[in-house]
């Protein structure tokens, strides 16, 4: 049995636009377990990229509690957070946002720089992930001089070079083909099965369909919340009443 | 993020841009160069004044004809309204006092010098023997006029080494006669060359004994008296002294004007000391605009990394990180940019010593400093604010930017 490593209960997301509100997030309760692989599907403005930076502590609810590993991260401070997304979690963007100036090698390294882990330590980290990700040859590459996938698959070295307990993906596959985009899928469950916890934002039913929890969302609300089918739920997360 | 990281993130960052970089660094070195420069200009100033001050002769007391508006109203000049005239009694009168070392009179005219048809207008100098230690003066040829009785005097001339150059040409001008005005000379000297200089330019002057001088001028007045005290603490009571002497030669009356060189020297010290911190000064202000640069661009800067910001924050950079990584870049191209100033300042400041030698065109070293700290510091604190906004911004509206 595995402890939560994620629980929302009761959050809301409200954005104003002038006078008019959206209702990004409405009264969500949620509860993942440590080691779950999540996808997350809904029409576009469903507010799913919304869940997912708030889970990732880059956005705050306006209201309702947010429990990652047992502790509460509404109340941190920006530089709790801050550090909290240091150790514990790696983000993939659907556009990659690796740095232009920086190699490959380079953009794998940043969060071990940023974190201020001494030099000698990176280079074998960051050799090792460059053969994980079969970017050997790459190294010095800026990414212009990547392709689609190999970029994707530098950020998800950089995502996981910290050895986050958490993945977080926003439509990891949306500017990538298929086959590219199922290389990339692979990769991240890679990750999963080795333990780390993985939610994926994504439009592509199929790609969905290959976690084993989806959740469903439209106009702000969980409208879904299945296992995938011949799965069973894990009760280890009972939400709180 | 460690120092050596932070310190390599920002030039890279600096690098990734090298034409807004570039601009930045080069207004930056323009401040400083502009300080370096111009402090340059006035403390060469400054500096070759005193030169020539100091040439002229050390220790001096000079005694001028006419009192300067300094002592207030003395009844005894309201009723003689002609000063009387220094005559060379006054000069040799001067010799007994304690504190002076030498006096050389001095009367100036011009006259013609011609030898061998070649005819010139020249500055002539009538004064005795002791005037060339006294104006420390050397010789190129020959010797000086000999002392002796101030009222008589060979008819013995020492000439520069302009007039030697432009008469003689190759020739030997020593023990040639040339004719002055209506009186033939003999040569005995030749000045050594000393350039252009304030006041009397000793290259054109023809130097003759004082009493032939008077003559030649039909006038028994003197035009300055020469004096050289003791020795440097000795300027103050030689001039008390030699005011005192004239003061009782001429019937109690202060009817002269004795300045020190020292005065004047300390005058124009400040005057032009005054002019190079304003110098220094308006400079300053180029910096502060470079400084003012420093800021827009860094905040273009700031807009349009971010993306890159957002991304940062997102994998854990704290908002200490993220200020820091943007004035440290700041302060590098402030650093570079005074450096480059810096250099350039100096070497166009040496170009100007190049061209014209005898001007002694170098930064005062407390000018450097402060324009190189004023660069430092204009870049430091004009990158707070790009900084501080770089560290505010939200990550995920800023993950959305492209
Ligand atoms: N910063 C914001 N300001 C105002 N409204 C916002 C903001 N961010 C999101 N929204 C609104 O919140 C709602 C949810 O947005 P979100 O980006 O989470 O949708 P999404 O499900 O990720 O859509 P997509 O599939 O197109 O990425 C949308 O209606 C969106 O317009
Ligand atoms: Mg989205």
């Amino acid at each position: 049995m595995t402890a939560p490593l994620i629980e929302l209960s009761r959050i809301e997301r409200v954005f104003h636009l002038g006078d008019s509100q959206v209702h990004a997030l409405q009264s969500i309760d949620l509860c993942i377990a440590a080691g779950e692989y999540v996808a997350v599907m809904g029409p576009s403005g469903s507010g799913k990229s919304t869940l997912l930076n708030l889970i990732g502590l880059l956005d705050r609810p306006d209201s309702g509690s947010y429990r990652l590993a047992g502790r509460d991260v509404t109340t941190l401070s920006a530089d709790e957070q801050a550090r909290v997304r240091s150790e514990r979690i790696g983000f993939v963007f659907q556009s990659f946002h690796l740095v232009p100036r920086l190699t490959a090698a380079e953009n794998i390294a940043l969060p071990m720089v940023l974190a201020g882990i001494p030099p000698a330590q990176r280079g074998e980290r960051v050799r090792q992930a460059l053969r994980d990700y079969g970017l050997e040859n790459r190294a010095d590459h800026r990414p212009d001089q990547l392709s689609g996938g190999q970029r994707q698959r530098v950020a998800i070295a950089r995502a996981t070079i910290m050895q986050p307990a958490l993945v977080l993906a926003d439509e990891p596959t949306g500017n990538l083909d298929r086959t590219t985009g199922e290389d990339v899928m692979r990769l991240l469950e890679d990750l999963n099965r080795g333990g780390v916890t993985l939610i994926v934002v994504t439009h592509d039913g199929a790609l969905g369909a290959r976690a084993r929890r989806q959740l469903l969302m439209a106009d702000g609300s969980l409208q879904q919340d299945r296992p995938r089918s011949g799965g069973t739920r894990s009760e280890t997360c009972a939400l709180p009443t | 993020m460690r120092a050596a990281d932070l310190i390599r993130f920002a030039r890279d960052a600096a690098t990734g841009n090298p034409l807004r970089t570039g601009l930045l660094i080069l207004a930056m070195a323009i401040g400083v160069a502009a300080v370096v420069v111009l402090t340059a200009l006035a403390d060469g100033a400054r500096r070759y004044v005193l030169n020539q001050f100091s040439a002229i002769g050390s220790n001096l007391v000079i005694v001028l004809p006419g009192r300067s508006q300094t002592g207030g109203f003395n009844p005894g000049n309201a009723i003689t309204s002609t000063p009387r005239d220094l005559t060379i009694d006054d000069a040799q009168a001067l010799r007994r006092a304690s504190a002076v070392h030498r006096v050389a009179p001095l009367a100036v005219g011009t006259s013609e010098i011609s030898v061998g048809g070649r005819l010139r207008e020249v500055m002539v100098a009538g004064t005795t023997a002791d005037f060339i230690a006294v104006r420390r003066l050397t010789l190129a040829q020959g010797r000086f006029l000999p002392p002796g009785d101030w009222r008589r005097g060979a008819s013995e001339a020492v000439i520069g080494a302009r007039i030697r150059d432009e008469l003689f040409g190759r020739d030997e001008a020593l023990g040639q006669l040339v004719r002055v005005g209506d009186r033939r000379f003999r040569i005995v000297g030749v000045l050594a060359a000393t350039g252009q200089g304030l006041g009397m330019n000793t290259d054109e002057l023809v130097i003759v004994p004082v009493a032939l001088a008077q003559a030649m001028f039909n006038s028994n007045t003197l035009f300055r008296i020469l004096v050289e005290a003791n020795s440097r603490e000795a300027i103050a009571p030689a001039k008390a002294q030699v005011s005192e002497i004239i003061r009782l030669r001429h019937e109690g009356e202060e009817d002269v004007t004795v300045i020190t060189q020292d005065a004047v020297l300390a005058t124009f010290d400040r005057l032009l000391g005054t002019l190079t911190v304003a110098v220094a000064g308006i400079a300053a202000i180029s910096l502060a605009v470079a400084g003012i640069l420093v800021m827009n661009v860094m905040l273009v800067s700031v807009t349009q990394r971010t993306a890159e910001i957002g991304l940062l924050k997102a994998l854990g950079a704290t908002r200490a990180t993220i200020r820091n990584a943007f004035l440290t870049e700041a302060a590098m191209l402030s650093v570079a940019g005074a450096l480059l100033g810096f250099a350039l300042g100096h070497a166009a400041a040496a170009l100007i010593r190049q061209l014209y030698p005898a001007f002694p065109a170098l930064p005062p070293d407390w000018a450097v400093l402060a324009g190189v700290a004023t660069a430092l510091v204009t870049g430091l604190a004009f990158g707070v604010l790009p900084a501080r906004r770089a560290a505010l911004l939200d990550p995920v509206q800023s993950l959305a930017r492209r």
